[in-house]
This record gives C-alpha cells, sequence and structure tokens, in this order.
C-alpha cells in the first residue's frame, strides 16, 4: 500500500551580524571560551537588553526575499526552560507575533540518481515546486555545554581535547568527574527561525528546500552559511499518512547539519515509521537525534515529557515597530535575485546549467557582471580592430573563462570568489586582447595565470603597487612575455612561402585530396613562428597557398 | 477558578521550586485568586481595542550593529563557584 511523506523543516540561520542581538559583545567564531560572553550574555542581574538594528535589517530582508508580510509590529517573549548554556533561565524569542509572516519559496527539486529508495517519491524528472514559508522570527542563540570532557591531557600538557574541541586548561586541577563545561560565547548571537508549512512530500525535496534557504540566505547576505560552525542548523518535522488522509503523527528530527545527513536521516525516519504502522505499531510525538555513524535516528525525549515553555511578552522589550520608511530602506539594499540574474544569463544565451554555476555565489555572479560591463565598455583597453563581438559572444567565452580557467585556479589555491587575485577588468582585457587578435588563447591562459601569481603576492611581486590590479598590467604582461601573435600578413606569407618551397611531397599528397596534411603546415607556420601566428590568419593564408 | 493542589505542582516543578504541602496549599489559594482576577478582566467587552504587548504604549528602540564590549572574563569568572579552562563549572548535565 501506498504511503505519502509529510516534511516540514525548521531552519536556524545564525545572522551575519557583529554584535549580539542584544547587546555589544562581539560574534566571531571560534573565540577562547567566554571571552565574548558580556554581562548580558551571562545574564548578570539587573542587565537589560537592547536590540541590534542589523538583526532586525537582516530578518526583513529575508521577509523581502520570500515575498512575506513583515510585521510592523512584532513583539519579543520569553520561552522558559531550564538548561545550564541558558543562563536566564528563558531564551528571548518571538511567539504569537513574529517579525517575518507568511512567504514562499520556490525549489528545483532534482532527484539523486540511481537513489532507488523506495521512500522517494520522485520520479527521476526534474521538477518546480513552491514551499510555503509560515513565519520567521528573531531570537537569541543558547552557549556551548561541553559534556563527556574526557580528561584527555594531550603532550603539550595544557590542552583538555572534547568532543567539541579544544580547550586550554588554566590549572592543572583536572580530571574531574561528573562536570559539564559551559562556553557562553555563542549565547546571545543573533538567529533567524525559518518555519515552512508540511509541504515536501519526500527527502529529496526537503534537501533541494533547505539547499534552496542555504543558498538565498547566503545571497541576500544574512547568514554565512558556514553548517560546520552552525551557522545553518536544520530540524525536520516528519510523518507519513495514507493519501487523502489526516497528517500522521510526527516526529522531530533535531540539529542536521549537512545536506547528505538530512537525506540519510529522513529515509530512515520514514522507512522506519512506515515499519512501525505496518506491524500494527503506534507513531507517538517524540523528538529523536539522528546518529550518522550508525545512520539511523534514535529517540531524545517523548513529548509526553516535552517542555511546556510557558511563553509570555518580554517586559524587558518594547515591541518592534517597523516603520514603512524602515522598510524602504532595506529593499534597497536587496540584491538582484538569484533566478533573476539565472534569467537573464539564459536570454545572453548561456546554458542553464552554466547559469546556474555562474550564480551559484553572488561573488561570482557579480564578477561576471562587472567583466561583462568592462568588456561593452569603451575606454581603457579599447579593441584594436573596429569590430566588437557581440555581448552574447563575449558572455559565452567569458562564463566559459570563470567556470574553467578561474574555477580551476581557485580551487587550485583554496580560494573562494571574493579573493579571486584578478579584477573583472583585467579578465576582460584580457578577453579583449583574443577578440582582437592580439594573443591565442594559449597565451591568454599564460597572461592570466602570470596575473593571477603576481596579484597573489603583490607584496612580493611588485614594487610598484599602483602597478597590480590595472587593466594595463595585462598589456605589460603581453609585451614582457612577448605573447604577441604575429598578425603581420606579410611575416606570415613569408614563412608559409618557405614551407611550402621546403615540403614539396606533402604539398603534392594535399593538392590530391588529402586534407590531413594541412595539420602538419599549420604544425610547421606556428613553429617557425615561435607560436605566435595569429591562427586565424595563418589558416588563410596557408589554404589559399596550399590551393596553389 | 479554582486551582488544584496538582496543578501548583506542575507549576512548581516546572519553575524548579521545592514546595512543602503546607506552601503548596497556600500557593493554591493565592494562585486561584490572581486567575479569579483574571476571570474578572476577561469578562470585559474588550471587542475591537488592539491588545497591548507592553505597560508602555512605545516601541523598542534599535542599537546600532557595532560590538562595544571587551573581554571581562577574568573578572566575571571571580565570582563563579567553578571555571576551568575558561569554562564555567556545572553538575553534569545530560538530557
Amino acid at each position: 500500500m501506498e504511503w505519502e511523506i509529510v516534511i516540514g523543516l525548521e531552519v536556524h540561520t545564525q545572522l551575519s551580524t557583529n554584535s549580539k542581538i542584544f547587546s555589544g559583545a562581539s560574534t566571531t567564531y571560534g573565540a577562547e571560551p567566554n571571552t565574548q560572553a558580556d554581562a548580558v550574555s551571562i545574564a548578570l542581574p539587573g542587565v537589560l537588553p537592547v536590540l541590534n538594528k542589523g538583526a532586525v535589517e537582516r530578518a526583513i530582508k529575508f521577509g523581502l526575499a520570500v515575498g512575506a508580510h513583515i510585521a510592523p509590529r512584532s513583539v519579543f517573549a520569553r520561552k522558559n526552560y531550564f538548561y545550564p548554556d541558558l543562563p536566564k533561565g528563558y531564551q528571548i524569542s518571538q511567539f504569537d507575533l513574529p517579525v517575518v509572516g507568511q512567504g514562499a519559496l520556490t525549489i528545483q527539486v532534482e532527484p539523486l540518481s540511481g537513489s532507488g529508495k523506495p521512500t522517494s517519491t520522485s520520479s527521476g524528472q526534474a521538477y518546480e515546486k513552491v514551499v510555503r514559508i509560515t513565519r520567521a522570527h528573531l531570537e537569541e542563540d543558547a552557549g556551548k555545554s561541553i559534556h563527556g570532557i574526557t580528561h584527555i591531557v594531550t603532550e603539550d600538557g595544557n590542552r583538555i581535547t572534547t568532543e567539541n574541541g579544544d580547550y586550554l586548561i588554566t590549572e592543572d586541577s583536572f580530571p574531574r568527574e561528573n562536570v559539564s563545561g559551559i562556553d557562553l560565547n555563542r549565547a546571545g548571537t543573533p538567529l533567524l527561525e525559518i518555519v515552512s508549512e508540511p509541504d515536501m512530500r519526500s527527502a529529496v525535496e526537503a534537501v533541494a528546500y533547505a539547499k534552496t534557504l542555504h543558498s538565498l540566505v547566503r545571497w541576500i547576505g544574512i547568514c554565512d552559511g558556514n553548517m560546520q560552525e552552525g551557522s545553518f542548523r536544520c530540524d525536520a518535522n516528519v510523518s507519513v499518512r495514507r493519501p487523502g488522509e489526516p497528517l500522521g503523527t510526527r516526529r522531530e528530527i533535531k540539529n542536521l547539519n549537512s545536506f547528505k545527513f538530512m537525506q540519510q536521516a529522513i529515509d530512515y525516519e520514514v522507512q522506519w515509521q512506515i515499519d512501525t504502522l505496518e506491524n500494527g505499531g503506534k507513531i507517538h510525538q517524540a523528538t529523536v537525534l539522528f546518529d550518522s555513524d550508525k545512520c539511523e535516528t534514535r529517540m531524545m525525549r517523548s513529548k509526553e515529557e516535552a517542555h511546556d515553555y510557558r511563553y509570555f511578552p518580554d517586559p524587558d522589550l518594547l515591541p518592534l515597530d517597523i516603520t514603512p520608511a524602515m522598510l524602504e530602506q532595506v529593499r534597497a539594499t536587496l540584491p538582484e535575485s538569484q533566478q533573476a540574474k539565472q534569467m537573464r544569463y539564459v536570454k545572453l544565451g548561456i546554458s542553464g546549467e552554466d547559469a546556474n554555476i555562474l550564480t551559484a555565489s553572488r561573488e561570482m555572479a557579480e564578477f561576471f557582471d562587472a567583466t561583462l560591463a568592462s568588456l561593452l565598455k569603451k575606454g581603457v583597453g579599447t579593441l584594436i580592430t573596429p569590430e566588437t563581438p557581440s555581448a552574447e559572444i563575449y558572455a559565452a567565452r567569458l562564463s566559459n573563462w570563470l567556470i574553467g580557467e578561474v574555477s580551476a585556479q581557485l580551487n587550485r589555491d583554496g580560494l573562494d570568489m571574493a579573493q579571486c587575485p584578478i579584477t573583472p577588468q583585467q579578465l576582460g582585457g584580457i578577453l579583449k586582447r583574443i577578440a582582437d587578435g592580439t594573443i591565442s588563447n594559449a597565451g591568454a591562459k599564460e597572461v592570466f595565470r602570470t596575473t593571477w601569481v603576481e596579484q597573489r603576492n603583490f607584496d612580493v611581486q611588485f614594487t610598484d603597487v599602483s602597478a597590480a590590479f590595472s587593466v594595463e598590467r595585462v598589456d605589460a604582461i603581453i609585451e614582457a612575455k612577448g605573447l604577441k601573435q604575429v598578425s603581420d600578413s606579410g611575416a606570415i606569407e613569408k614563412i608559409v612561402d618557405e614551407i611550402i618551397a621546403a615540403n614539396p611531397a606533402q604539398v603534392a599528397d594535399y593538392r590530391s585530396g588529402k586534407d590531413k596534411v594541412f595539420g602538419f603546415f599549420v604544425g610547421l607556420a606556428m613553429k617557425a613562428s615561435k607560436g605566435k601566428a595569429n591562427p586565424a590568419q595563418l589558416n588563410d593564408v596557408l589554404k589559399k597557398k596550399l590551393a596553389g | 477558578m479554582s486551582l488544584t493542589n496538582a496543578d501548583v505542582q506542575k507549576v512548581a516543578r516546572l519553575a524548579r521550586l521545592a514546595m512543602t504541602e503546607a506552601e503548596i496549599e497556600s500557593a493554591r489559594s493565592q494562585l486561584s485568586g490572581i486567575f479569579d482576577l483574571i476571570a474578572e478582566m476577561q469578562a470585559v467587552d474588550t471587542k475591537g481595542i488592539t491588545p497591548m504587548s507592553h505597560a508602555q504604549d512605545l516601541s523598542q528602540r534599535l542599537r546600532e550593529d557595532k560590538v562595544t564590549e571587551a573581554d571581562q572574563r577574568e573578572l566575571f569568572q571571580s565570582i563563579a563557584p567553578q571555571v576551568e579552562a575558561g569554562l564555567y563549572l556545572v553538575p553534569q548535565v545530560i538530557e
């Protein structure tokens, strides 16, 4: 019998502010424990929260990006529970009046090839789907508890290793039994919790939604998306039912910190629920954890023991009013959407697949835009030839360079696009020099790599720093490396004449119809010109002369 | 509205309060009184009135997103019962 899978996701995105949501403590990741835990973070008596404008702006930005209603007035509430990494005894969150209301996210679902999971409803065909977003609300993160301190003292004798990382020991009084360590650096870090409707019908759809959301929050610059550091954490609510019946009882899988684990955890959980029901069992509402080693979900707590959070409006915080002026201010900072950029690229003749790659990060897309703009602009590095390639031709060549050479170099050097040592204007300059025949493709790669390397270490390479990163540098390198192609027709004709005179047998072969010999002549001519002959021109001259 | 002792015990457990039988009894009658007051307020016709979420009719002021707090770990940890490796130590908690 058939089962329908129902999945909703709750995603905690850490907002990329400098300071915490309710205090001026730093949010930098990886600091020594508790060095970023100020009086508000550790909840000393008498402190008061003051809301961070940067966090509010990021929440609005997200709301606008998913077409959601932004509440003109929203309210902060206390969510009460006891845990040592929550020193106030409550988390400041939002409850019945969140800042972001209903919105929607369009996802592209591309079923994994070869995933023959029985739980997967996907039929192997890519499709588009709209997932409704219920709400998104602002809240503070809790601190970190370091359990199971293993008392391992490393060789230098002053660090302890725990499953959560290394910590410096200040005294030598370890080991100590039955303690947990509390690091409150993360306490008070702003989070935007994004809640979806239970609209997803397979693990594949859930992953597609999570990936789209992940890419969106990075695109609009509200979250760095670093899943290892916990900047993007997903909880999945999973249930199964017979098609057409009311929703089944759900179980919540907590803390899925990779897309791969999300897929595995949901697949396992769905199969477990189906097996349980088909064997006559019942599903009880519960919170479960995914064990990635055993690849199974395990119960963390049942809902009977579930927390009664006793939400109430936080008297320390006044309602948050978002004025139309503030809304418009934030709207003005929204970048062109990823989808709009993709469509624009496809209109330029770039394939859908390549458009996806080019818009995988905003940095890459902006590099593409800036380079194309420089190519179509007159001025420095203008083409020598009167004929300018069309925007489509340049776009295609540029796309090839970015996806090929530029990406390869970035990978090799372990850099991301934001750290690309070459400017869009310089890449534009190189492409112009190919277009006007100054350099060959091979020559262009050499110019590119030379520019790349010297600018990556530009402190060392340049005595005159002003020369670095300029578009003139491209021409200077072409000159210095002698990469200019020979486009002087007289010179090329002379080379060709000499070759034809020296190889009468091959000329006769060619004239008797052996076209393959042509390559032999090209090779010789290139060698004679030390690789500098303009290939197009050389071909023309060769064909003409060989024809006799 | 009349609360039972079990209601009081539940609330006390959620608030991590240890209460004696006598305290529960006295809290029960006091809390019941508060609920009576709430019932009285809920009987008032408030149709068309926007609910307030704060006693003051003002809106939240926002702070610029700047780091203003320096590290004061040493000072804060000087009053903590137990610290180690920069961590605050608490009795082992595993959920």
